[in-house]
């Protein structure tokens, strides 16, 4: 019935509630879709519901209604078929950092040899620049380290789609940094379909190519879906040379500061239909003049506004 | 600087035990002869001379002779009520060491179970709870009656005694197992067997080994008691029998034994428990 790659439709949540009332749904009507190759970024704040939308896609919790199709089948419980990078990075403490991708590989090929398992881990945790650290516990990386090893094992099992959670939340910014770029470089060499929460507005102009805002909670929705025109071989130190950049920034810090409270429940606005959010492409807005130009004083945001908020 | 605080704490560990037997030593002298009766000189002659020595709790210098006697071999073997030490706590060993891995054949799979099982759980609360504060010498005259040999009862008695810690630590560290690690399994859909050896066991493993410490130690104290009362081999039986003929340097002797073995069963365990646990 769909041609898209995962199809997202009349996603509901409602948490039981602990006395007679019920609680209203943290969010509903969620429709959206993601092709193959696809980097998709949602961004929402705290409560509007993108880590229980992250976890119905992963299959680790069911929606209240509504559901979610892979490749055309609906979506039933985990699966190797998508692998997930938890915000905690979530490996075994008592397992070496190869063990902890072996773990992942052995289920994916129970039948490989050990020197087959081996290669093949070494070769995802060489990716991610930790060839030497193979053979240490998780205790003794850093936080970065860390997060390295649960992307080496979400990309060894070759899921058909990758769900991150925050990854990089607890990252300091360097860290940060570093580890979004070598994300965008594999994610351009493999051409892995990827799903990811943010809370970092760079970060997903940085790395997506469709941002998807959500408004407040409870009955949080898809208020927009901003594509990202930039091309996508971005690099991080140039980013902000291009003048599509800041209007994309400008248009996702407004509505998170301003405008995401105002599509919450029956407020919503009359022409908000949410079975299509507006898609809506910022960055060619009035590009009238396509010359690359450095961001002068005015075309800045005035972050302090952000901060205040 | 850790060094030397060892060797510090060692010499006053030393210190410490020479002024205890050194006061142990004065409190004992052997009093000067007080102005005995005549009727009593003569009960003294016909006693002969042990009985003054009987009278008296034992010095030192006398337990010390029963430490030489007993540990210069342990292994001898003169009829049921005169074995030597090494066999007398062989025994005891035994007992603990059977009823103790019967313990573990039940506790660790039931512990896995009703740790998984939130409603099993519940289930199994009251009858948890009523049955652990009861003394497992309690269980003696049932299991005697039931059991019909004073051996078995004994390891029962050992295994109903270690049971319980073992199988409420082993369902909470199963219980408490980071849902972010369940959920690794559960994304790289890791069969159950899988999930139980790979994720589950090592994670609740330090949980479970303190469990299985504290067993140990309860299963330690409880078998002296068991034996004292059904007799037969072991060091609870040395001691009763000791306490018979009224030969307190021997009941020293078997006490300090005791504590011996105990701490090393202890030590024993706090080095397994130090092998699973893994630093975060």
């Amino acid at each position: 019935m769909s041609t898209h790659f995962l199809y997202i439709e009349a996603l509901k949540k409602v948490y039981p509630s602990s006395n007679n009332t019920p609680n209203s749904p943290v969010f509903e009507d969620i429709h959206f879709h993601i092709e193959k190759g696809e980097f998709v970024c949602i961004i929402g704040h705290s409560g509007c519901g993108k880590t229980t939308i992250l976890n119905v896609v992963a299959g680790l919790e069911e929606a209240s209604a509504g559901y979610v199709l892979m490749d055309g089948r609906e979506i039933k419980g985990p699966s190797l078929d998508r692998g997930v990078v938890f915000q905690s990075h979530a490996l075994m403490p008592w397992m070496s950092v190869l063990g902890n991708v072996a773990f992942a590989v052995r289920s994916k090929w129970p039948a490989w040899t050990k020197s087959q398992v081996v290669a093949h881990c070494t070769q995802y945790l060489e990716m991610v620049g930790l060839g030497d650290a193979v053979l240490k516990k998780p205790a003794e990386l850093s936080g970065g380290m860390k997060q390295r090893v649960g992307i080496a094992r979400a990309f060894a099992i070759q899921p058909k789609m990758l769900l991150l959670d925050e990854p990089f939340g607890a990252l300091d910014a360097l860290t940060r940094g570093t580890i979004q770029d070598e994300l965008r470089k594999i994610v351009q060499a493999t051409h892995q379909t990827i799903f990811m929460i943010t809370h970092d507005v760079d970060e997903a102009i940085l790395l997506a190519d469709k941002i998807v805002l959500m408004s407040n909670g409870p009955h949080a929705k898809i208020a927009e879906i901003v594509e990202v025109t930039m091309a996508r071989n971005r690099i991080r130190a140039e980013i902000h040379h291009d003048p599509q950049y800041y209007r994309i920034r400008n248009h996702l810090v407004d509505f998170l500061v301003n405008r995401s409270k105002s599509y919450a429940g029956a407020e919503s606005g009359a022409a908000h239909d949410p079975k299509n959010p507006p898609v809506v492409r910022p960055g060619l807005e009035g590009d009238n003049n396509p010359v690359l130009q450095p961001p002068t004083e005015n075309s800045v945001p005035p972050l302090k506004q952000v901060v205040n908020q | 600087m850790k060094r030397s605080e060892t060797i510090k704490a060692a010499l006053i560990s030393l210190l410490l035990f020479c002024l205890a037997i050194g006061a142990w030593h004065l409190a004992t002298l052997p009093k000067e002869s007080l102005a005995i009766s005549g009727a009593d000189v003569e009960y003294a002659a016909l006693m002969g001379a042990g009985a003054q020595k009987a009278s008296g709790f034992p010095p030192p210098a006398e337990v010390g002779k029963a430490f030489i006697r007993y540990l210069s071999d342990p292994f001898y073997d003169n009829g049921p009520n005169d074995k030597g030490i090494a066999i007398q706590l062989g025994h005891s060993l035994l007992r603990v060491g059977l009823g103790f891995i019967l313990a573990i054949l039940v506790a660790i799979p039931l512990g896995f179970v009703i740790g998984m099982s939130p409603l099993l759980m519940k289930a199994l609360d009251p009858f948890i709870q009523v049955l652990k504060p009861i003394s497992p010498l309690a269980w003696m005259p049932l299991a005697l009656y039931t059991l019909k040999d004073s051996n078995v009862s004994g390891i029962f008695v050992i295994f109903i005694c270690s049971v319980w810690p073992m199988l409420i630590n082993t369902a909470f560290g199963v219980a408490s197992v980071r849902r972010d690690w369940l959920n690794v399994a559960r994304t790289l859909e890791v069969s159950p067997l899988r999930k139980a050896f790979l994720v589950i066991l090592p994670a609740a493993a330090p949980t479970i080994l303190t469990g299985m410490r504290i067993s140990m130690g309860i299963a330690w104290l409880v078998i002296v008691a068991a034996e004292m009362l059904v007799g037969g081999t072991g060091i609870g039986y040395f001691v009763w029998n000791e306490w018979n003929n009224l030969a307190l340097p021997n009941v020293i002797f078997a006490i300090t034994m005791i504590g011996v073995v105990g701490m090393g069963l202890d030590a024993l365990f706090g080095r397994l428990q130090k092998l699973v646990t893994y630093r975060e």
